[in-house]
Protein backbone atom coordinates (compact mmCIF):
# COMPACT_ATOMS: atom_id res chain seq x y z
CA UNK A 1 0.00 0.00 0.00
CA UNK A 2 1.42 3.39 -0.92
CA UNK A 3 1.60 6.07 1.70
CA UNK A 4 -1.20 8.63 1.34
CA UNK A 5 -0.35 12.25 0.71
CA UNK A 6 -1.54 14.70 3.35
CA UNK A 7 -2.63 18.22 2.49
CA UNK A 8 -3.65 21.34 4.40
CA UNK A 9 -7.17 22.45 3.55
CA UNK A 10 -8.04 24.87 6.34
CA UNK A 11 -6.31 27.43 8.56
CA UNK A 12 -7.42 29.27 11.68
CA UNK A 13 -5.68 31.52 14.16
CA UNK A 14 -6.10 34.19 16.76
CA UNK A 15 -2.84 35.95 17.54
CA UNK A 16 -1.23 39.13 18.83
CA UNK A 17 -1.36 40.42 15.25
CA UNK A 18 -4.98 39.70 14.44
CA UNK A 19 -8.14 37.82 15.29
CA UNK A 20 -7.88 35.58 12.24
CA UNK A 21 -5.40 34.21 9.70
CA UNK A 22 -5.88 36.94 7.09
CA UNK A 23 -5.31 39.85 9.46
CA UNK A 24 -2.37 38.07 11.10
CA UNK A 25 -0.72 37.35 7.76
CA UNK A 26 -1.27 40.92 6.50
CA UNK A 27 0.34 42.29 9.66
CA UNK A 28 3.27 39.90 9.31
CA UNK A 29 3.93 40.89 5.73
CA UNK A 30 3.78 44.54 6.80
CA UNK A 31 6.33 43.87 9.53
CA UNK A 32 4.13 44.93 12.42
CA UNK A 33 4.97 44.08 16.02
CA UNK A 34 2.31 42.61 18.29
CA UNK A 35 4.29 43.34 21.44
CA UNK A 36 3.10 45.96 23.90
CA UNK A 37 3.51 47.05 27.50
CA UNK A 38 1.70 45.13 30.22
CA UNK A 39 -0.31 47.83 31.96
CA UNK A 40 -2.14 45.46 34.33
CA UNK A 41 -1.60 46.02 38.02
CA UNK A 42 -0.18 42.53 38.54
CA UNK A 43 2.67 43.32 36.16
CA UNK A 44 3.99 46.28 38.12
CA UNK A 45 6.39 44.27 40.29
CA UNK A 46 7.69 42.04 37.51
CA UNK A 47 11.12 42.36 35.92
CA UNK A 48 9.38 41.79 32.55
CA UNK A 49 6.47 44.11 31.77
CA UNK A 50 5.93 43.46 28.04
CA UNK A 51 4.11 40.73 26.13
CA UNK A 52 2.40 39.98 22.83
CA UNK A 53 -1.26 39.96 23.84
CA UNK A 54 -4.18 38.86 21.70
CA UNK A 55 -5.36 41.44 19.18
CA UNK A 56 -8.97 40.30 19.62
CA UNK A 57 -10.29 39.24 23.02
CA UNK A 58 -12.16 35.90 23.10
CA UNK A 59 -15.13 37.75 24.65
CA UNK A 60 -15.62 39.48 21.30
CA UNK A 61 -16.15 36.09 19.65
CA UNK A 62 -17.64 33.66 22.18
CA UNK A 63 -20.61 34.35 24.42
CA UNK A 64 -20.23 35.03 28.13
CA UNK A 65 -21.80 31.82 29.39
CA UNK A 66 -19.59 29.72 27.14
CA UNK A 67 -16.47 31.53 28.32
CA UNK A 68 -17.33 30.83 31.99
CA UNK A 69 -16.35 27.22 31.50
CA UNK A 70 -13.35 27.68 29.22
CA UNK A 71 -9.78 28.46 30.13
CA UNK A 72 -8.44 31.21 27.89
CA UNK A 73 -6.25 28.63 26.10
CA UNK A 74 -9.35 26.52 25.43
CA UNK A 75 -11.41 29.47 24.23
CA UNK A 76 -8.84 30.54 21.65
CA UNK A 77 -8.25 26.97 20.49
CA UNK A 78 -12.00 26.71 19.86
CA UNK A 79 -12.06 30.03 18.02
CA UNK A 80 -9.13 29.07 15.78
CA UNK A 81 -10.59 25.60 15.18
CA UNK A 82 -13.96 27.01 14.16
CA UNK A 83 -12.20 29.30 11.69
CA UNK A 84 -10.10 26.48 10.25
CA UNK A 85 -13.12 24.21 9.99
CA UNK A 86 -15.12 26.84 8.08
CA UNK A 87 -12.06 27.73 5.98
CA UNK A 88 -11.78 24.07 4.92
CA UNK A 89 -15.38 24.15 3.77
CA UNK A 90 -16.32 21.57 6.39
CA UNK A 91 -18.84 23.62 8.38
CA UNK A 92 -22.18 21.89 8.05
CA UNK A 93 -20.64 18.98 6.15
CA UNK A 94 -21.63 15.36 6.66
CA UNK A 95 -18.09 14.22 7.44
CA UNK A 96 -18.13 10.94 9.37
CA UNK A 97 -17.03 11.72 12.94
CA UNK A 98 -15.31 8.33 13.13
CA UNK A 99 -12.91 9.54 10.40
CA UNK A 100 -12.14 12.82 12.19
CA UNK A 101 -9.42 13.19 14.84
CA UNK A 102 -8.06 16.13 16.81
CA UNK A 103 -4.46 16.81 17.79
CA UNK A 104 -4.20 20.07 19.70
CA UNK A 105 -1.66 20.73 22.40
CA UNK A 106 -0.58 23.38 24.81
CA UNK A 107 2.84 24.00 26.33
CA UNK A 108 1.67 24.97 29.79
CA UNK A 109 -2.10 24.40 29.86
CA UNK A 110 -4.72 26.04 32.04
CA UNK A 111 -2.31 27.80 34.38
CA UNK A 112 -4.35 30.99 34.69
CA UNK A 113 -7.40 28.96 35.74
CA UNK A 114 -5.30 27.12 38.31
CA UNK A 115 -4.02 30.37 39.76
CA UNK A 116 -7.40 32.13 39.74
CA UNK A 117 -9.15 29.20 41.44
CA UNK A 118 -6.35 28.94 43.98
CA UNK A 119 -6.99 32.59 44.84
CA UNK A 120 -10.68 31.71 45.36
CA UNK A 121 -9.76 28.68 47.48
CA UNK A 122 -7.55 30.80 49.72
CA UNK A 123 -10.00 33.68 50.00
CA UNK A 124 -13.38 31.92 50.18
CA UNK A 125 -12.82 28.22 50.81
CA UNK A 126 -13.24 25.03 48.80
CA UNK A 127 -17.00 25.29 48.19
CA UNK A 128 -16.46 28.44 46.15
CA UNK A 129 -14.01 26.73 43.76
CA UNK A 130 -15.69 26.45 40.36
CA UNK A 131 -16.94 23.00 39.33
CA UNK A 132 -15.45 23.81 35.92
CA UNK A 133 -11.93 24.06 37.37
CA UNK A 134 -10.70 20.61 36.34
CA UNK A 135 -11.95 20.62 32.72
CA UNK A 136 -10.54 24.15 32.43
CA UNK A 137 -7.05 23.33 33.63
CA UNK A 138 -6.58 19.80 32.33
CA UNK A 139 -3.93 19.79 29.59
CA UNK A 140 -6.17 17.87 27.19
CA UNK A 141 -8.92 20.48 27.64
CA UNK A 142 -8.31 22.44 24.41
CA UNK A 143 -8.21 19.27 22.28
CA UNK A 144 -11.28 17.88 24.02
CA UNK A 145 -13.32 21.05 23.47
CA UNK A 146 -12.35 21.16 19.80
CA UNK A 147 -13.27 17.50 19.43
CA UNK A 148 -16.61 18.11 21.11
CA UNK A 149 -17.35 21.13 18.95
CA UNK A 150 -16.56 19.33 15.68
CA UNK A 151 -17.81 15.86 16.59
CA UNK A 152 -14.44 14.10 16.34
CA UNK A 153 -14.73 10.41 17.20
CA UNK A 154 -11.47 9.01 15.83
CA UNK A 155 -9.46 10.16 18.85
CA UNK A 156 -8.64 13.43 20.54
CA UNK A 157 -4.95 13.89 21.32
CA UNK A 158 -3.04 16.47 23.30
CA UNK A 159 0.67 16.58 22.70
CA UNK A 160 2.79 18.46 25.23
CA UNK A 161 6.38 19.22 24.26
CA UNK A 162 6.79 22.79 25.51
CA UNK A 163 7.62 25.16 22.66
CA UNK A 164 7.60 22.34 20.10
CA UNK A 165 4.01 21.38 20.96
CA UNK A 166 2.21 22.97 18.01
CA UNK A 167 4.56 21.37 15.50
CA UNK A 168 4.52 18.00 17.19
CA UNK A 169 0.71 18.06 17.24
CA UNK A 170 0.78 18.61 13.47
CA UNK A 171 3.34 15.81 13.05
CA UNK A 172 1.03 13.51 15.01
CA UNK A 173 -1.81 14.50 12.70
CA UNK A 174 0.33 13.49 9.73
CA UNK A 175 0.97 10.09 11.31
CA UNK A 176 -2.72 9.57 12.07
CA UNK A 177 -3.72 10.14 8.45
CA UNK A 178 -0.83 8.14 7.02
CA UNK A 179 -1.69 5.20 9.25
CA UNK A 180 -5.29 5.31 8.09
CA UNK A 181 -6.85 6.11 11.47
CA UNK A 182 -8.62 9.23 10.14
CA UNK A 183 -9.21 11.15 6.91
CA UNK A 184 -9.19 14.56 8.56
CA UNK A 185 -7.22 15.80 11.57
CA UNK A 186 -7.70 19.19 13.18
CA UNK A 187 -4.21 19.93 14.48
CA UNK A 188 -2.33 22.74 16.14
CA UNK A 189 -1.47 24.46 19.38
CA UNK A 190 -2.76 27.00 21.86
CA UNK A 191 -1.29 29.02 24.69
CA UNK A 192 -2.53 31.73 27.01
CA UNK A 193 -0.33 32.19 30.06
CA UNK A 194 0.39 35.91 30.14
CA UNK A 195 0.24 36.04 33.91
CA UNK A 196 2.60 36.98 36.73
CA UNK A 197 3.69 33.45 37.68
CA UNK A 198 4.74 32.11 34.25
CA UNK A 199 6.45 35.42 33.52
CA UNK A 200 8.26 35.32 36.86
CA UNK A 201 9.29 31.72 36.21
CA UNK A 202 10.66 32.33 32.73
CA UNK A 203 12.34 35.51 33.83
CA UNK A 204 13.99 33.74 36.76
CA UNK A 205 15.55 31.52 34.11
CA UNK A 206 16.84 34.74 32.53
CA UNK A 207 15.11 33.63 29.33
CA UNK A 208 12.99 36.75 28.71
CA UNK A 209 13.72 40.14 27.25
CA UNK A 210 13.61 42.98 29.76
CA UNK A 211 13.44 45.70 27.12
CA UNK A 212 10.41 47.12 28.94
CA UNK A 213 10.85 50.64 27.61
CA UNK A 214 10.73 49.58 23.96
CA UNK A 215 8.23 46.70 23.56
CA UNK A 216 8.02 46.63 19.77
CA UNK A 217 11.78 46.25 19.49
CA UNK A 218 12.17 43.66 22.25
CA UNK A 219 11.85 40.51 20.12
CA UNK A 220 14.88 40.62 17.84
CA UNK A 221 16.09 37.19 16.74
CA UNK A 222 19.71 37.02 15.48
CA UNK A 223 20.30 40.67 16.37
CA UNK A 224 23.32 41.34 18.57
CA UNK A 225 21.15 43.37 20.92
CA UNK A 226 18.70 40.50 21.66
CA UNK A 227 18.22 39.73 25.34
CA UNK A 228 15.59 36.99 25.48
CA UNK A 229 12.16 36.04 24.20
CA UNK A 230 8.90 37.95 24.52
CA UNK A 231 5.95 35.92 25.77
CA UNK A 232 3.00 35.79 23.39
CA UNK A 233 -0.44 34.22 23.48
CA UNK A 234 -2.63 32.78 20.75
CA UNK A 235 -3.75 29.69 18.90
CA UNK A 236 -3.07 28.26 15.46
CA UNK A 237 -5.05 25.40 13.95
CA UNK A 238 -4.67 23.50 10.66
CA UNK A 239 -7.08 21.15 8.97
CA UNK A 240 -4.99 18.25 7.68
CA UNK A 241 -6.61 15.92 5.21
CA UNK A 242 -5.84 12.83 3.19
CA UNK A 243 -5.15 14.26 -0.27
CA UNK A 244 -7.59 11.92 -2.02
CA UNK A 245 -10.30 12.79 0.48
CA UNK A 246 -9.74 16.50 -0.13
CA UNK A 247 -9.79 16.00 -3.90
CA UNK A 248 -12.98 13.94 -3.76
CA UNK A 249 -14.88 16.76 -2.07
CA UNK A 250 -13.26 19.43 -4.25
CA UNK A 251 -11.52 21.14 -1.34
CA UNK A 252 -9.13 24.03 -1.85
CA UNK A 253 -5.59 22.90 -0.95
CA UNK A 254 -3.09 25.34 0.58
CA UNK A 255 -0.07 23.06 0.62
CA UNK A 256 1.11 19.53 1.14
CA UNK A 257 2.38 18.53 4.57
CA UNK A 258 5.21 16.61 2.99
CA UNK A 259 7.11 15.34 5.98
CA UNK A 260 8.01 15.57 9.65
CA UNK A 261 11.08 14.86 11.73
CA UNK A 262 10.96 14.45 15.51
CA UNK A 263 13.98 13.91 17.73
CA UNK A 264 14.94 14.38 21.36
CA UNK A 265 18.29 15.60 22.64
CA UNK A 266 18.81 13.43 25.74
CA UNK A 267 21.19 16.19 26.77
CA UNK A 268 19.72 18.71 29.22
CA UNK A 269 16.27 19.59 30.51
CA UNK A 270 16.39 23.14 29.17
CA UNK A 271 19.68 23.79 27.36
CA UNK A 272 19.79 22.84 23.68
CA UNK A 273 22.58 20.52 22.68
CA UNK A 274 25.76 22.55 22.22
CA UNK A 275 26.16 21.59 18.55
CA UNK A 276 22.43 21.52 17.84
CA UNK A 277 22.76 17.80 17.20
CA UNK A 278 19.12 16.95 17.91
CA UNK A 279 17.87 19.80 15.75
CA UNK A 280 20.07 18.74 12.84
CA UNK A 281 18.75 15.19 13.04
CA UNK A 282 15.15 16.44 13.15
CA UNK A 283 15.64 18.57 10.03
CA UNK A 284 17.40 15.72 8.21
CA UNK A 285 14.62 13.30 9.13
CA UNK A 286 11.93 15.72 7.98
CA UNK A 287 13.64 16.20 4.63
CA UNK A 288 14.08 12.45 4.16
CA UNK A 289 10.48 11.84 5.20
CA UNK A 290 9.21 14.50 2.80
CA UNK A 291 11.04 13.11 -0.20
CA UNK A 292 11.67 16.69 -1.30
CA UNK A 293 15.02 17.80 -2.75
CA UNK A 294 17.03 19.99 -0.38
CA UNK A 295 17.48 22.59 -3.09
CA UNK A 296 13.68 23.00 -3.30
CA UNK A 297 13.48 23.97 0.37
CA UNK A 298 14.28 27.61 -0.22
CA UNK A 299 12.63 29.09 2.89
CA UNK A 300 12.80 28.31 6.60
CA UNK A 301 10.52 29.70 9.28
CA UNK A 302 13.05 29.32 12.07
CA UNK A 303 12.39 28.66 15.74
CA UNK A 304 14.58 31.73 16.53
CA UNK A 305 13.09 33.03 19.78
CA UNK A 306 15.49 35.96 20.37
CA UNK A 307 17.48 34.20 23.09
CA UNK A 308 21.24 34.68 23.11
CA UNK A 309 22.20 30.99 22.74
CA UNK A 310 19.39 29.26 20.85
CA UNK A 311 19.21 31.57 17.85
CA UNK A 312 22.75 30.94 16.67
CA UNK A 313 22.71 27.21 17.39
CA UNK A 314 19.82 26.89 14.98
CA UNK A 315 21.79 28.70 12.27
CA UNK A 316 24.60 26.17 12.63
CA UNK A 317 22.10 23.33 12.46
CA UNK A 318 20.40 24.68 9.35
CA UNK A 319 23.77 25.08 7.65
CA UNK A 320 24.67 21.48 8.33
CA UNK A 321 21.27 19.97 7.55
CA UNK A 322 20.15 22.09 4.63
CA UNK A 323 23.06 24.07 3.18
CA UNK A 324 23.47 27.78 2.62
CA UNK A 325 20.68 28.54 0.15
CA UNK A 326 17.44 28.99 2.19
CA UNK A 327 16.05 32.41 3.03
CA UNK A 328 15.10 32.56 6.69
CA UNK A 329 12.42 34.29 8.64
CA UNK A 330 11.85 34.64 12.38
CA UNK A 331 8.24 35.65 12.67
CA UNK A 332 8.56 35.64 16.47
CA UNK A 333 10.15 39.06 15.95
CA UNK A 334 6.55 40.20 15.36
CA UNK A 335 4.34 37.73 17.25
CA UNK A 336 6.49 37.09 20.30
CA UNK A 337 6.86 33.50 21.43
CA UNK A 338 3.55 31.66 21.62
CA UNK A 339 5.17 28.65 23.33
CA UNK A 340 2.87 25.66 22.62
CA UNK A 341 1.14 27.52 19.81
CA UNK A 342 4.35 28.77 18.17
CA UNK A 343 4.93 25.78 15.89
CA UNK A 344 1.33 25.89 14.70
CA UNK A 345 1.24 29.61 14.01
CA UNK A 346 4.61 29.41 12.27
CA UNK A 347 3.40 26.46 10.20
CA UNK A 348 0.57 28.68 9.03
CA UNK A 349 3.09 31.40 8.11
CA UNK A 350 5.19 28.80 6.26
CA UNK A 351 2.18 27.55 4.32
CA UNK A 352 1.10 31.06 3.34
CA UNK A 353 4.67 31.91 2.33
CA UNK A 354 4.52 29.01 -0.13
CA UNK A 355 1.06 30.00 -1.38
CA UNK A 356 1.85 33.68 -1.84
CA UNK A 357 5.49 33.26 -2.93
CA UNK A 358 6.72 35.60 -0.22
CA UNK A 359 9.05 35.28 2.75
CA UNK A 360 7.73 37.26 5.73
CA UNK A 361 10.11 39.76 7.26
CA UNK A 362 12.21 39.49 10.39
CA UNK A 363 11.87 42.83 12.12
CA UNK A 364 14.37 44.42 14.49
CA UNK A 365 17.33 42.74 12.82
CA UNK A 366 19.32 45.95 12.86
CA UNK A 367 22.72 44.59 13.84
CA UNK A 368 22.99 40.96 12.75
CA UNK A 369 25.25 38.55 14.59
CA UNK A 370 28.50 38.01 12.67
CA UNK A 371 27.70 34.28 12.70
CA UNK A 372 24.44 34.84 10.83
CA UNK A 373 25.74 33.36 7.61
CA UNK A 374 22.36 32.51 6.13
CA UNK A 375 20.21 34.95 4.21
CA UNK A 376 17.37 36.52 6.22
CA UNK A 377 14.54 38.64 4.85
CA UNK A 378 15.31 41.44 7.29
CA UNK A 379 12.82 44.28 7.87
CA UNK A 380 10.91 43.71 4.63
CA UNK A 381 9.07 40.78 3.09
CA UNK A 382 10.79 39.24 0.08
CA UNK A 383 8.95 37.92 -2.96
CA UNK A 384 10.32 34.69 -4.38
CA UNK A 385 9.12 31.32 -5.63
CA UNK A 386 8.90 28.80 -2.78
CA UNK A 387 8.39 25.20 -3.95
CA UNK A 388 8.92 23.90 -0.41
CA UNK A 389 9.71 25.28 3.04
CA UNK A 390 10.73 24.12 6.48
CA UNK A 391 9.38 25.03 9.89
CA UNK A 392 11.46 24.38 13.01
CA UNK A 393 10.29 24.18 16.60
CA UNK A 394 12.32 23.25 19.67
CA UNK A 395 11.14 22.90 23.25
CA UNK A 396 12.38 22.70 26.83
CA UNK A 397 12.86 19.03 27.51
CA UNK A 398 15.02 18.60 24.43
CA UNK A 399 12.20 18.30 21.88
CA UNK A 400 13.01 19.01 18.23
CA UNK A 401 10.38 19.02 15.51
CA UNK A 402 10.88 19.95 11.87
CA UNK A 403 8.05 20.05 9.34
CA UNK A 404 8.34 20.27 5.56
CA UNK A 405 5.51 21.86 3.60
CA UNK A 406 5.42 21.88 -0.20
CA UNK A 407 3.30 23.19 -3.01
CA UNK A 408 0.35 20.91 -3.64
CA UNK B 1 -39.58 36.31 50.75
CA UNK B 2 -42.49 35.30 48.53
CA UNK B 3 -42.26 32.34 46.19
CA UNK B 4 -42.27 34.76 43.26
CA UNK B 5 -39.34 36.68 44.68
CA UNK B 6 -37.37 33.47 45.12
CA UNK B 7 -38.21 32.40 41.57
CA UNK B 8 -37.01 35.75 40.26
CA UNK B 9 -33.79 35.41 42.25
CA UNK B 10 -33.22 31.91 40.86
CA UNK B 11 -33.87 33.20 37.35
CA UNK B 12 -31.12 35.78 37.80
CA UNK B 13 -28.71 33.08 38.93
CA UNK B 14 -29.68 30.77 36.09
CA UNK B 15 -29.11 33.53 33.56
CA UNK B 16 -25.71 34.41 35.00
CA UNK B 17 -24.48 30.83 35.34
CA UNK B 18 -26.08 29.00 32.44
CA UNK B 19 -27.44 31.64 30.09
CA UNK B 20 -31.06 30.62 30.74
CA UNK B 21 -33.63 33.16 29.55
CA UNK B 22 -35.35 34.51 32.71
CA UNK B 23 -38.71 34.34 30.90
CA UNK B 24 -38.34 30.55 30.72
CA UNK B 25 -37.94 30.14 34.47
CA UNK B 26 -41.14 29.02 36.18
CA UNK B 27 -41.93 26.72 39.10
CA UNK B 28 -42.98 23.83 36.89
CA UNK B 29 -39.76 23.76 34.87
CA UNK B 30 -37.19 20.98 35.33
CA UNK B 31 -33.59 22.22 35.64
CA UNK B 32 -32.16 19.50 33.43
CA UNK B 33 -34.99 18.63 31.04
CA UNK B 34 -36.51 22.06 30.43
CA UNK B 35 -33.76 24.56 31.21
CA UNK B 36 -30.76 22.53 29.99
CA UNK B 37 -28.76 23.03 33.18
CA UNK B 38 -26.04 20.37 33.31
CA UNK B 39 -24.66 18.85 36.49
CA UNK B 40 -21.67 21.20 36.80
CA UNK B 41 -23.80 24.28 36.24
CA UNK B 42 -26.28 22.96 38.83
CA UNK B 43 -23.44 22.99 41.37
CA UNK B 44 -22.82 26.64 40.53
CA UNK B 45 -26.54 27.43 40.83
CA UNK B 46 -26.69 25.82 44.28
CA UNK B 47 -23.65 27.68 45.59
CA UNK B 48 -24.94 30.99 44.20
CA UNK B 49 -28.39 30.33 45.70
CA UNK B 50 -26.90 29.62 49.13
CA UNK B 51 -25.17 32.96 48.97
CA UNK B 52 -28.12 34.90 47.60
CA UNK B 53 -30.78 33.53 49.96
CA UNK B 54 -28.60 32.91 53.01
CA UNK B 55 -29.46 29.19 53.20
CA UNK B 56 -27.57 25.91 53.22
CA UNK B 57 -28.38 23.35 50.54
CA UNK B 58 -26.53 20.11 51.38
CA UNK B 59 -25.38 17.95 48.47
CA UNK B 60 -27.80 15.15 49.39
CA UNK B 61 -30.71 17.61 49.04
CA UNK B 62 -29.67 18.79 45.59
CA UNK B 63 -30.80 15.54 43.94
CA UNK B 64 -34.34 16.20 45.21
CA UNK B 65 -34.48 19.63 43.59
CA UNK B 66 -35.71 18.53 40.18
CA UNK B 67 -37.77 21.60 39.34
CA UNK B 68 -37.56 25.30 40.01
CA UNK B 69 -40.60 24.83 42.28
CA UNK B 70 -38.71 22.21 44.35
CA UNK B 71 -35.88 24.69 44.87
CA UNK B 72 -38.28 27.51 45.72
CA UNK B 73 -40.00 25.33 48.34
CA UNK B 74 -36.70 24.25 49.88
CA UNK B 75 -35.37 27.81 50.05
CA UNK B 76 -38.68 29.17 51.39
CA UNK B 77 -38.66 26.56 54.18
CA UNK B 78 -35.07 27.40 55.16
CA UNK B 79 -35.15 31.15 55.05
Amino acid sequence: MTRPDVVVTGLGATTPLGGDVASTWDAMLAGRSGVSALTQEWAEQLPVRIAAQLAVEPSEVLDRVRLRRLDRSEAIALIAAQQAWADAGLAGSDLDGERLAVSVGSGIGGATTLLAQDDILEASGPRRVSPHTIPMLMPNGPAAWVGLELGAKAGVHSVASACATGSEAIALGLDIIRSGRADVVVAGGTEAVIHALPIAGFSSMRAMSTRNDDPERASRPWDRGRDGFVLGEGAGILVLERAEHAAARGARVYARLAGAGITSDAYDIVQPHAEGEGAIRAIAKAIADADVAKRDIVHVNAHATSTPVGDMLEIGGLHKALGDHPVLSATKSMTGHLLGAAGALESIATILAIRDSVVPPTINLDDPEPGLTLDVAAHKARHMEIPAALNNAFGFGGHNVALVFARP
Amino acid sequence: MTRDEITTGLAEILEEVAGVNPDDVAEGKSFTDDLDVDSLSMVEVVVAAEEKFGVKIPDNEVQNLKTVGDAVSYIAAQS
